[in-house]
């Protein structure tokens, strides 16, 4: 069971940080501490991305001065770039909506935040 | 209140080098681990270090929101001419055109593994070096907006 | 009573998903043709040693323009949300 836990240990420490995020986006109410449940449910896809492209043994897809062996898959590396940056992006909008959202209602309680209008 | 000299003097002699090892990153993409996206975000950390060791009036001075601006849109204009160049050759949009007969970046490398050649790879040192002057000013811009946020609500 | 309910409901999707990735093959990749393609014949028909940065620039090089393009409005709606009122102007919603 153990050898198990550990041949696929990046995959269980994805779905450890997925369920963390979570419950950290379901439970908090401070607004920037459900935006860092938010960043941390990010890193855990990107890491599942990089490890789905992994072969035994393998080096990285680069050949400059590269040691035998088998390559890893490219493609997916390229993918959790793309997924980076858009996590860049997707953080500094949310954080200036914070930022406008406590100049307005002077609290940055979700509970508080409902007026829909006006 | 401010931070105390040392900081403000350490900051002050990193900001250099940040950008020098950002600029080498971005340049040497198609050879080493790296390209546009990598040495704009290093390059943007230098300067975020010299906005946290500084009060906001005194790091306009040195790096003034208008600079950054024209640096982001350029770099993408770059990207965009870059692409469109492809067709004025004859080949489709964004195709690497400089490595099959061009004059700048045209060296033909051998198979397999061998030790990194700067005058290859036609199209991509272009295309990083945009990238990276793009993500270095957007990410900038970013961090002096939401700066100026901050010092407009204390005034108040 | 809510905090149990929570708890209790989030230790059954953590116990699901644990299930559910035990499966997953790591190291052995099911289907690798087009990476492998890439993999051969990436420094021919681009002259770069970087495999990745070749995909992202060379072979997907469009989707690094529309990639490029988000990280610009991106800016763009950080700067819309801080910008100056003029003299006499509050805030629209009130």
């Amino acid at each position: 069971m153990t050898s198990r836990l550990l041949l696929a240990l990046p995959f269980f420490t994805v779905v450890v940080l997925i369920v963390l995020g979570l419950a950290v986006m379901l439970s908090k109410r401070n607004v920037v501490k459900i935006l860092m449940g938010l960043s941390l449910m990010e890193s855990a896809v990107n890491l599942f991305l990089v490890a789905t492209g992994y072969r035994h043994d393998s080096v990285a897809p680069i050949y400059t001065n590269v040691p035998a062996g088998p390559m890893a898959l490219p493609t997916v590396q390229a993918l959790t770039l793309t997924s980076i940056v858009i996590g860049v992006a997707t953080s500094a909008m949310l954080l200036s909506f914070a930022m406008v959202i406590y100049r307005k209602y002077g609290t940055t309680d979700i509970q508080k935040i409902k007026k829909l209008k006006g | 209140m401010k931070m105390t000299k040392i900081v403000r003097t350490t900051a002050d002699l990193f900001f250099p080098f940040c950008l020098v090892f950002g600029l080498y990153v971005v340049v040497h993409g198609h050879l080493t681990p790296g390209g546009g996206f990598q040495g704009g975000a290093v390059m943007a950390t230098g300067t975020a270090l010299l906005l946290v060791a500084r009060a906001y009036d005194d790091v306009t001075g040195r790096i003034r929101k208008g600079a950054m601006k024209v640096c982001e849109a350029a770099g993408l204009l770059i990207f965009l001419c870059a692409g469109f160049s492809g067709l004025f050759a004859g080949r489709p949009f964004m195709a690497n055109w400089i490595a099959r007969d061009g004059a700048l970046f045209r060296t033909a490398i051998a198979h397999g593994p061998n030790a990194g050649d700067l005058n290859t790879a036609g199209l991509l040192p272009l295309l990083n070096f945009g990238v990276g002057i793009e993500v270095l000013g957007g990410l900038t811009v970013i961090l002096l907006y939401m700066l100026s946020g901050i010092k407009e609500e204390k005034k108040k | 009573m809510r905090h149990v309910l929570f708890s209790a409901i989030l230790l059954l999707f953590f116990g699901g998903l644990m299930y559910l990735a035990a499966d997953l093959p790591f190291g052995d990749p099911p289907r690798t043709d087009m990476d492998d393609y890439f993999l051969r014949t990436a420094q021919e028909q681009t002259g770069a040693n970087n495999v990745v940065t070749s995909i992202v620039f060379d072979f997907r090089g469009f989707d690094t323009l529309g990639e490029a393009t988000v990280l610009f409005t991106a800016v763009l709606g950080v700067g819309m949300m801080f910008r100056k009122l003029k003299e006499g102007e509050e805030y629209e919603n009130d």
